[in-house]
């Protein structure tokens, strides 16, 4: 990516800007967009349109923004449930996404999965898996299967600090490590499995030393900041596409809300996350680019009239949407057409 | 042209066969390449096909067993090999949670062409750990698809169709039954999922059953003729879907059912068959079903205990005498 010097007037509170306006313009855009999705939807929930488990990705969008800016379209994701975001940022519409919350055949799995299961071939997205850390082991078979057809894509495997506890972990990073599979783990540490802070569950506090025990090569992030996200992940992908074998990432990131939208949080204090809300990666990318006059105060007017009116758009999309049909229970259990339920 | 091989080179043949035919079907597990498999059911194949196909794994069910699902996912159609199905139950997140949810999650965007197979049943003294059957905890999970068969050209034939499933498949072989021959021709075939085999005709009664209770089931029959009872022998094979056409066409003949399941008798094949016929055949059935299951217990180690765990020809024989009304 080129490397654009930003003027300096002598006035800044931002560091110089490392990459080009579009860049910034693009994460500024990306991370608003899925903000205002989890607002849209939260609200939605109030209302009772969505039901069931509704984990937002409210305070993690640097993750996704960064890490998208530096893989290929050709890479595989999988995650876990707290996956809206991931799917917006892989190019999944905001449309499908809410309508499948809303459970609405027009969703991006026709209302079988809800907030927990958005998947899209196409997007190359794997999907939101509901168990915690069950996706270690799936990413690192779907990188197995890029590197068993000799291709140089790779599969961003993320999961939450929870899932750095299972055992599935402990065999994946083995595996994946003994093969030299195109694999980057990533764990977003935003401190708490559910209410359980990492500090309760570990003596391991730095969730990256994990990766150390199989000769890994596994560092810290800044979760927080699209730029310091984005050039982890390119160090990453360049290791592993050159035949090394997977990589660890730590991104130390924060969930601004609670773990669903039934939790609300008070096994956390105000300040710490007032501490995290001051780090606000979409504010730090707006002022970025004003300070730096990456863009004008216009253009920034611009891109959040455009993501106000398209989450306006999802909303209503999803609301005037069909429900499913109750014969689609008997649909996608098997390929097989002809499959015959047991129906008495 | 026919000869007489056993299973595990039945089973052999049939995994090679179609390596042969798809360069996207993988074998892997442990000790399946350079040990040549713990039951030599993979024997000469990392040869064949080399380590990129043939793949050993460490000891970490959940974990190779996630990794042929993410492959599966991603247009792989690999074949996890478990050591036995004991060992499996640490992987059931991945064949309950994932392999068998994840076409329904997609709505059908990612299909998930696996087959994970392995020996399933006691198989001598190996006491509590090693000797359970699973066919009815993963036949009660839709979206998988269960197949149960020792009689060699069958197992070859549906584990070939297994492998071109595009649908997760689970296999359940036999350790003691590996050694088991039959008759398998050379030339290439598929027996298809979700048909039962008649094994014996017969009029009095029906005697369903799979795996390796199949040849006690056989053995009885023989027992029953000398009897003058004439008993009609279904190997069910597949577990799911359950042939439930074949079953009820042979007890409106037979009037009579017993059903040997090597499982434990809660909620379990037996109990389904059972449910079915009362279902489907009820007018036709001139006394209850009675099934035989292994006891209701864990399997004890010692000979005596396996003996009386076991179903086998003498219960058989006897359950039969009590649906047909034969005095003791």
């Amino acid at each position: 990516m080129e490397v654009v010097a930003a003027k300096k007037n002598g006035k800044s509170k931002t560091k110089k800007a490392k990459f080009d306006k579009n860049t910034y313009l693009t994460w500024y855009h990306e991370m608003l967009r899925i903000r205002k999705f989890e607002e849209a939807a939260l609200l939605a929930y109030s209302k009772q349109k969505i039901r069931g488990f509704c984990h937002v990705y409210i305070g993690q969008e640097a993750i996704t923004a960064g890490m998208e800016s530096a893989i290929r379209k050709e890479d595989a994701i999988v995650t876990a449930y707290r996956q809206h975001g991931v799917a917006l940022a892989r190019g999944c519409s905001s449309e499908a996404c809410m309508a499948e919350l809303f459970g609405k055949a027009t969703g991006v799995v026709k209302g079988k999965g809800g907030s927990m299961h958005f998947f899209s071939k196409e997007h190359r997205y794997f999907g939101g898996n509901g168990i915690v850390g069950a996706q270690i082991p799936i990413g690192t078979g779907i990188a197995f299967a890029e590197m068993y057809r000799g291709t140089d894509n790779l599969c961003v495997t993320m999961f939450g600090d929870g899932a750095a506890r299972q055992g599935a972990l402990y065999e994946s990073f083995n595996m994946a490590m003994t093969w030299k599979v195109p694999v980057i783990y990533v764990v977003e540490n935003n401190g708490y499995a559910m209410g359980t802070s990492v500090e309760r569950t570990s003596n391991v506090r730095d969730l990256y030393t994990i990766g150390e025990a199989f000769d890994m090569p596994s560092e810290p992030v800044d979760g927080m900041d699209p730029e310091v996200v984005h050039e982890a992940f390119s160090r990453a992908a360049e290791h592993v596409r050159s035949g090394k074998g997977p990589y660890f990432l730590e991104l130390k990131t924060y969930r601004y809300k609670g773990h669903s939208v039934s939790d609300p949080g008070k096994y956390r204090t105000k300040e710490e996350l007032q501490s995290y809300k001051d780090r606000d990666p979409i504010n730090i990318i707006e002022t970025k680019i004003l300070d730096q006059k990456l863009a004008s105060q216009s253009e920034i007017d611009e891109i959040k009239a455009k993501v106000k009116a398209e989450m306006a758009q999802a909303v209503e999309f999803a609301e005037a949407s069909p429900l499913p049909d109750a014969s689609e229970l008997f649909t996608d259990n098997y390929v097989q057409q002809d499959y015959p339920y047991i129906k008495y | 042209m026919s000869r007489v091989i056993t299973l595990r080179e039945a089973l052999g043949e049939a995994m090679s066969e179609e390596m042969r035919r798809d360069e996207n079907v993988l074998l892997m597990g442990e000790e399946v390449a350079e040990y040549n498999g713990a039951y030599k059911v993979s024997k000469g194949m990392l040869d064949e096909f080399g380590a990129k196909r043939v793949i050993d794994t460490p000891i970490a069910e959940l974990g190779f067993a996630g990794i042929g699902v993410g492959a599966a996912m991603n247009g792989l159609r690999p074949i996890v090999e478990f050591m036995t199905w004991n060992f499996a139950v640490l992987a059931f997140d991945q064949i309950v949670n994932n392999a068998a949810k994840t076409l329904s999650q997609s709505a059908g965007d990612f299909k998930c062409p696996i087959v994970f197979r392995g020996p399933s049943g006691s198989a001598g003294q190996l006491a509590q750990q090693h000797s359970q059957t699973f066919e009815s905890w993963l036949a009660n999970c839709p979206g998988l698809k269960v197949i149960s068969c020792i009689d060699p050209y069958d197992a070859k034939g549906l584990l070939k169709s297994a492998i071109r499933d595009d649908d997760p498949v689970c296999v359940m072989e036999s350790e003691i039954l590996y050694g088991l021959k039959g008759e398998v021709p050379e030339e290439e075939y598929l027996v298809p999922i979700g048909k039962a085999a008649v094994r014996r005709e017969g009029t009095d009664v029906t005697i369903v059953s799979y795996n390796k209770m199949i040849e006690v089931a056989k053995d009885a029959a023989v027992e029953l003729q000398k009897e003058g009872i004439s008993a009609e022998v279904i190997d069910l094979r597949t577990i799911r879907p359950l042939d439930i056409e074949t079953i009820v066409t042979s007890v409106k003949k037979t009037n009579r059912l017993v059903v040997v399941d090597e499982s434990w008798p809660f909620a379990g094949v037996s109990s389904e068959v059972a449910y079915t016929i009362q279902r489907f055949a009820f007018d036709y059935l001139d006394a209850p079903v009675i099934r035989v299951n292994a006891q209701d217990t864990n399997l004890p180690y010692a000979k005596p205990l396996v003996d009386a765990w076991l179903p086998d020809v003498s219960k058989v024989v006897k359950a039969v005498k009590e649906v047909a009304y034969v005095g003791a």
